[in-house]
């Protein structure tokens, strides 16, 4: 059976607001799927949806071929750590994930074992209440991980995380994605998704923008601007020319580059022996284009009336 | 670096067990027991049951020679033994609307219906385990209570009565019931209306508010009225003395358990509807 989740005409009111607009997508597994959108866009909506804390208006939602409801072990199927903190206040973070588990029979060993792992030994036996929100946001990663789901989805999982534990929750998704897991990660932050996320499914005002590779929609998005310094510019400009690639000269020893990732720039470089200097992608304007794709996303709802292209 | 490297490896779980209503009960027990409020709360409910019966017991005994024979034929010594459960009602009932409201107020509730997702699973582990808890915790006190406030009594000859006399046991006993039943009524309050303050509030509102405005209608419709009421159907199970205007024992828990069956109903058919 396939491990995925998949999303077909979903939407969701509260009462008149529209939070989820008919969205369809699949989540598929041995990839970090980004979930990127501006805040109160419909990602944790979404999320909720998948999970049937919260039920659609219209549309369906599955989890690796089941409503979400209907799988006799869930913590085994979704691993999942919920936006707003879902965890109760007076409760030690040991007995907070020693009750998860047994629901479903999981012994304490592996509640330990979890604790070691997000790296709360320590405060373990504190109230959760008293906890920072990047000691929070590691005790819902536990609780996601409790059950060595096939499917993990985080909800902004590095807010609030200091720079390692950024690295940390980095280092940790793609080695989930790796085992063959299903992972699906929102965040409001463009340039953290660029580094994690292999395909984007991107949302604004409850509506899909874009679903496509990142390293595509980075081209898209940022016009794919890479800037480099090398001593040896002209062998680079002539190694890099190609149909869907432009290089200009931006100064001595300077290129700016479209068409391609620094990723892809870096080893080309690497395998015909050029030196770098410095290799940056435009990261402001990639942050800046993402705005501007929501952006033109809203205003495109509301004139209707605006030609298509506008949206890209 | 490294410990960030070696931190990715997630160990596997050697097998995986599905969701029966026994482990959830289990997790329940774990949630009521892991929380210190809910145990601080458990601890007054049965100080409150004990202490109370033996101070009335002991003033009465010292006040007893200076009391007017009116006065002491109104004093009843189980009204004394179970004075402790009417004050610790209202402890057990603040703890049955918490089990499931404090879930709400932190948002613990999302963690459940994840980890838990048919959701009535949860109730009924919630309400068994409170259940269990709050019987098997009241009752001693109730027990130790009776003796205490009899052994108090009983040093100045006064007010005695036995524990095998008709009806004494089951009053007895019946507090420790009633309060089981009050804390179950209250989890499905606090079910229903999701929120601290509003659940608490609308349980005081039925059982302490609304009794005593019926000394207000005309008193045919009060007997007829009040007998119906949950605080005094529930009442029934431990009071002694039974009349024309009460039901009997077996009638008002009947009615009592039947209150607390609605409010379970209509809290698990809004908990499985509702979006969380």
């Amino acid at each position: 059976m396939a491990t995925m989740i998949e999303a077909e005409n979903l939407t969701k009111y509260y009462g008149e607001q529209r939070a989820v607009d008919d969205l369809s997508f699949t989540v598929q597994p041995g990839v970090v799927t980004g979930f990127l959108g501006p805040n109160g866009s419909g990602k944790s909506t979404t999320m909720r949806l998948i999970l049937e804390l919260d039920a659609p208006s219209s549309g369906d939602v599955t989890v690796n071929g089941k409503h979400y409801r209907d799988h006799t072990a869930p913590l085994h199927e979704v691993g999942a750590l919920l936006e707003a903190r879902s965890v109760h206040t007076g409760r030690s973070a040991y007995n907070h994930l020693l009750a998860l588990a047994q629901t479903h029979g999981i012994g304490r060993r592996r509640v330990d074992e979890l604790i070691d792992l997000v790296g709360l030994h320590d405060v373990a036996r504190k109230r959760a209440g008293k906890f920072s929100l990047g000691m929070g946001q590691r005790l819902g990663i536990a609780a996601a991980l409790l059950g060595d789901p096939s499917t993990i989805m985080l909800d902004e999982p590095v807010n609030g995380l200091d720079p390692e534990g950024i690295l940390w929750v980095r280092h940790l998704l793609r080695g989930l994605a790796a085992e063959g897991r299903t992972v699906f990660v929102s965040s409001h932050l463009m340039s953290e998704m660029s580094l994690t996320a292999d395909h984007l499914i991107v949302i604004g005002r409850g509506r899909k923008i874009a679903d496509m590779s990142t390293d595509e929609f980075i081209r898209q998005a940022s016009g794919g601007l890479v800037l480099v310094r090398t001593p040896q510019a002209a062998e680079l400009e002539a190694l890099l020319s190609g149909p869907d690639v432009t290089v200009t000269a931006a100064g001595p020893g300077l290129l700016e580059v479209r068409g391609l990732t620094a990723v892809q720039i870096g080893e080309a470089a690497a395998a015909n022996q050029l030196v770098l200097h410095e290799l940056t992608p435009q990261q402001a304007s990639l942050e800046e284009a993402f705005m501007t794709l929501t952006r033109d996303d809203v205003e495109f709802k509301a004139a209707e009336l605006e030609p298509e292209e506008a949206v890209l | 670096m490294s410990a960030v490297s070696q931190a990715q490896q997630i160990p596997r779980l050697a097998h995986t067990g599905r969701v029966t209503q026994l482990r959830v009960a289990l997790s329940e027990w774990t949630k009521l027991r892991s929380l210190r409020s809910t145990l601080w709360s458990l601890f007054a409910g049965v100080l409150l049951t004990i202490l109370l019966p033996v101070l009335f017991a002991a003033i009465t005994s010292s006040h007893w020679g200076s009391m007017s024979p009116h006065e002491r034929a109104d004093r009843h010594p189980l009204d004394i033994a179970l004075a402790g459960v009417n004050v610790s009602q209202l402890a057990i009932a603040v703890l049955g609307v918490l089990v499931i409201t404090g879930e709400y107020s932190t948002g613990m509730i999302r963690a459940s219906f994840t980890a838990v997702p048919k959701r009535l699973p949860v109730l009924w582990a919630k309400t068994a385990v409170f259940a269990v808890v709050a019987f098997l915790l009241m009752l001693p006190p109730v027990l130790i209570a009776f003796f205490a406030s009899q052994a108090i009594l009983s040093r100045h000859h006064i007010l005695q009565i036995s524990f095998s006399h008709p009806g004494v046991a089951r009053s007895v006993i019946g507090g420790a019931v009633y309060l089981m039943l009050v804390g179950i009524f209250a989890l499905g309050i606090g079910a229903i209306v999701r929120n601290t303050a509003g659940a608490i509030a609308t349980f005081a509102g039925i059982f302490f508010v609304i009794p005593p405005l019926m000394n207000i209608l005309p008193s045919n419709w009060n007997h007829a009225i009040s007998k119906y009421l949950p605080s005094e159907a529930g009442r029934q199970l431990f009071s002694l003395t039974h009349d024309a205007n009460s039901f009997s024992p077996g009638a008002g828990a009947l009615l009592f358990v039947g209150y607390c069956a609605l409010t379970l109903a209509i809290a698990a058919i809004l908990l499985v509807r509702r979006d969380t």
